[in-house]
């Protein structure tokens, strides 16, 4: 009952202040939910490829194993990697909202160079695998593996373009509203990769090299 | 420096094939003649391939909607008249690698190229007017999702040309999609023009659905949208939700094909009932993709011309919800016959019967929509009973195959093809045809000819019944689908009847083009100046026709469902002018998404061909061309308040003058 009150008080305040409402006005929020749905989608994205490792990760057609090929102090090292790249960019984020411009660039610089860390990383990681004879044809198991830990990787190096681009942005204009709106995307995805590299520590290296 | 593409590649010596490309070729030389000597590309740069307006991105999406419908029509006509002519023994016209091309076109084309672009246009154009807005939330990325679509949609036209098409049936399963067993380009056609059309069709329903959530016009809850807008938000989330395992798993046997891993072959611990599980995980919740939006249509159209308002509009949300979300526990009901186990074959079959509630709710309440109300007997109506009847028999097969011991019988047989284009024609191809006639007039500001509209809907009714009927009898008396040629006195009547049904949905067809063609001519005639053709009662009706770019002068205010209705009810009349006018906040037209769309087209073309060179080219400059955009500041503009009057102000002088 009280419900449909305050409806009705809602619609009788909206007839008398239309005038004011100027629709169009993004403040970010929409840029911010779409983005946010398509992360969504992403997550699913990684959840089919997570299901294909998950259902192939014991096909190893007579090849090694994740026993074998995986040590876990070297992707340790790849986690702290992104880990603390996740926190400079939320130090980056901070500095942003208060418009201290060069101390944004400042994190960001460091996420990006802490973002080559563990792009370099993994890429050794591939190349000694592939170098070993345990590339992505050997086995079911491979492909699964390599197709999971490269989607995450892909998505880091398009982030990382994403960065360059918005560095380049800040230095054109500066920490403007629809600047701070890229900014917060991309703080987005970045946390996000974060988010799914942990499934990808525990659901590939931990219990891999566990079981 | 071609990769795998060289002059052999033009199936010269085929004749169906190269008749089919002349007329394409000369088909496409005539248009291009006719807007150079009318000198109308600047005007299609600028007003249509560039645009941003919802409106005109959705009519270019149905526009190649019925294009596509021609050609997978065509591919229909030729599978009924070659097993019609192939089942007594001879070869028939189409050999069996033709064949087998065809039927995976038709498909693919069908549901990808036809339905889908169909259903993003009808959205395009009706959701954000139906919601009181003046776009959708990303126009530019609206723009872009189009020429994704578009994009794919020509590399499959060019496989036509240009080597092959899969042989595989529309999805593609492994292993025989495998390079192994399909070594040519066609499988490729196919996983680069559905994973370019894929992303857009993605694109598309991040951008529904924060329009839908974020630009309702003040005073529009959740629970006063109207039903079609109810149904787009439901159907995109699905998309949202779906179409990246799509993504993954034609990525997936992408990779198998192009760097030899083993997600799906038959050796290296590679697992094909595996894509069978993700492909149909996409698979199922993409035909409730299709048919929301068509229930959606349908209650819109029954409820405008009974002249009632919904009967049950809670339940026929709360229906539509159900449904999402049941969706996508029932995939495993397209191969009971895998061999899961009974445990789980009676879950899927559970949860495969229970959808037909929510589902019958929806019937029952269109029915009581009509109940004592004042019906007209429109082309939408007639679109609406029609599938009404139809849709209850597909229906009912369906919950017949949900019985997995009835559905080992009846599996990948006749019966199964029968039910589904019952289901698809029946219910999503009615409906968008609904859609069509009923939202024609606001699109364009003329009616579609009334009489042919009825010959076309008569045509395609009976031809369906002619054509599809005689399939669940083949299907119960054995026949597989997708048979070349077989010998059997019996079969043979039953497939000639079948091709006589397509014969009458040629004429059915042929109407409805007829129909656009003399309701063009007869545009003066068919005009509709109130904008309000139907007595409507959501917001779309409460502007002009065609609208103006910016949609309303000013933003409505809603204040109960059916909110048009309502205020035609309290003031008596329909559109007046406003005493003023303020300005209004429009984006710019941009040139970007065509350009994007083409290069990823050659950066499909390229990679289909393995010319890596240019695969690195054409990626490299969708690259920058993307980024490039970020850096174009100048993306809108306010329309002064005197141009918003001064249109208005021609309008309603249009307006009475015509009174």
């Amino acid at each position: 009952m009280s419900n449909a009150h305050s409806v009705a008080a809602a619609d009788a305040a909206l007839l008398h202040g239309v005038e004011a409402h100027d629709e169009h006005h993004d403040d970010g929020s929409k840029t911010t939910l779409g983005f946010w749905i398509y992360l969504m989608s992403d997550c699913i994205l990684f959840a089919a490829v997570f299901a294909a490792f998950a259902v192939l990760r014991g096909q190893t057609a007579g090849g090694p194993d994740a026993k074998e090929l995986f040590s876990l102090p070297y992707v340790a090292g790849e986690t702290a990697f992104l880990l603390v790249s996740s926190f400079t960019y939320g130090m980056a984020m901070i500095a942003a909202e208060k418009q201290k411009q060069s101390a944004t660039l400042r994190w960001l610089g460091v996420t990006l160079l802490l973002g080559l860390g563990f792009m370099f990383m993994e890429l050794h990681e591939f190349a000694e695998l592939i170098g070993e004879g345990a590339g992505p044809d050997r086995s079911a198991f491979l492909s699964s593996f390599f197709t999971l830990v490269g989607t995450h990787g892909l998505h880091v190096l398009s982030g990382m373009v994403w960065m360059v681009t918005l560095i380049a942005h800040v230095l054109r204009r500066g920490l403007t509203h629809a600047n701070i709106v890229r900014l917060t995307c991309l703080s987005l995805f970045w946390h996000f990769l974060d988010i799914v590299w942990i499934g990808v520590f525990t659901i590939v290296y931990l219990s891999g090299v566990a079981a | 420096m071609f990769g795998k593409l060289t002059l052999e590649a033009i199936p010269y010596h085929e004749p169906i094939i190269m008749g089919a490309v002349a007329m394409m070729v000369l088909g496409g030389a005539a248009l291009v003649a006719g807007i150079t000597f009318f000198r109308l590309w600047g005007p299609l740069w600028s007003k249509w391939l560039t645009s941003v307006d919802h409106k005109n991105i959705g009519i270019m999406y149905i526009i190649l909607a019925l294009v596509m419908l021609l050609r997978g029509f065509a591919d229909a006509v030729m599978m009924r008249t070659q097993q019609a002519l192939a089942s007594t023994g001879g070869a028939g016209p189409l050999p069996p690698e033709h064949f087998d091309q065809v039927f995976t076109a038709h498909g693919v084309i069908m549901i990808f190229f036809m339905a889908m672009p169909f259903m993003v246009g009808l959205m395009n154009i009706v959701v954000p007017l139906q919601i009181g807005a003046r776009d959708v939330a990303f126009p530019y990325l609206n723009n872009l999702s189009f020429w994704l679509t578009a994009a794919g949609a020509l590399l499959i036209n060019i496989s036509l040309a240009v080597g092959e098409f899969a042989r595989t049936g529309w999805l593609a399963y492994p292993p025989l999609s495998e390079l192994q067993y399909s070594p040519g380009v066609g499988v490729d056609y196919y996983l680069w023009a559905l994973q370019i059309s894929g992303v857009g069709t993605l694109l598309a329903g991040v951008n529904m659905i924060t329009t839908i959530l974020k630009m309702r016009a003040p005073g529009m809850t959740l629970m006063r949208m109207p039903i079609f807008t109810w149904t787009t938000l439901c159907s995109n989330m699905l998309i949202v939700a779906a179409f990246p395992i799509l993504t993954a798993t034609l990525a997936m046997l992408s990779l198998d094909r192009y760097l030899g891993m083993h997600f799906f072959t038959n050796d290296g611990g590679g697992n094909a009932m595996m894509y069978v599980n993700l492909i149909w995980a996409w698979g199922h919740p993409e035909v409730y993709i299709l048919v929301l939006p068509a229930f959606g249509i349908f209650s819109e159209v029954i409820s405008t011309f009974s002249s009632k308002k919904l009967f049950g509009y809670t339940s026929m949300v709360y229906a539509t919800v159900c449904i999402t979300v049941l969706s996508f526990i029932v995939w495993l009901h397209h191969f009971f016959t895998m061999g899961a186990g009974a445990n789980v074959n009676a879950f899927f079959g559970i949860s495969t019967m229970i959808i037909s509630i929510p589902t019958g709710a929806k019937i029952f309440n269109w029915l009581f929509t009509m109940y004592r109300g004042r019906v007209q007997f429109t082309v939408p109506v007639l679109w609406t009973l029609g599938f009404m009847v139809t849709f209850v028999i597909g229906g009912m097969t369906g919950v017949l195959m949900a019985v997995p011991a009835a559905d080992f019988v009846l599996h990948n047989s006749l019966f199964l093809i029968a039910h589904f284009h019952n289901v698809i024609i029946g219910g999503v191809l009615f409906g968008y045809l609904a859609g069509f006639t009923y939202w024609f007039p606001k699109a364009f500001g003329f009616k579609l000819n009334e009489t042919l509209g009825k010959v076309s809907f008569w045509c395609w009714l009976v031809g369906f019944y002619l054509a599809f009927m005689p399939l669940y009898a083949l299907g119960l008396m054995g026949m597989t689908r997708r048979m070349n040629h077989v010998d059997n006195v019996v079969w043979h009547n039953y497939l000639l009847v079948a091709a006589l049904g397509a014969a009458i949905i040629a004429c059915g067809i042929g109407a409805f083009v007829l129909q656009i063609l003399v309701s063009v001519l007869n545009r003066k005639a068919l005009r509709d100046l109130t904008g309000d053709p139907w007595n409507g009662r959501t917001l779309e009706w409460a502007t002009s026709s065609p609208p103006a770019f910016y949609n309303f002068p000013q933003t409505p205010v809603v204040t109960a469902r059916d909110a048009f209705w309502e205020q035609k009810q309290a003031t008596g009349a329909g559109l007046q002018p406003l005493p003023a006018y303020g300005k209004i906040h429009m984006p710019h037209n941009t040139g970007t998404g065509v350009i994007l769309g083409g290069f990823i087209a050659v950066l499909g073309f390229a990679l289909i061909w393995h010319i890596w060179w240019l695969v690195v080219a054409a990626f490299a400059a969708a690259v920058a061309v993307g980024i490039g955009h970020t850096f174009n500041e100048n993306r809108d503009y306010y329309v002064p308040s005197e141009t918003v009057a001064e249109t208005e102000r021609k309008y309603f002088k249009q307006l009475t003058s015509q009174v």
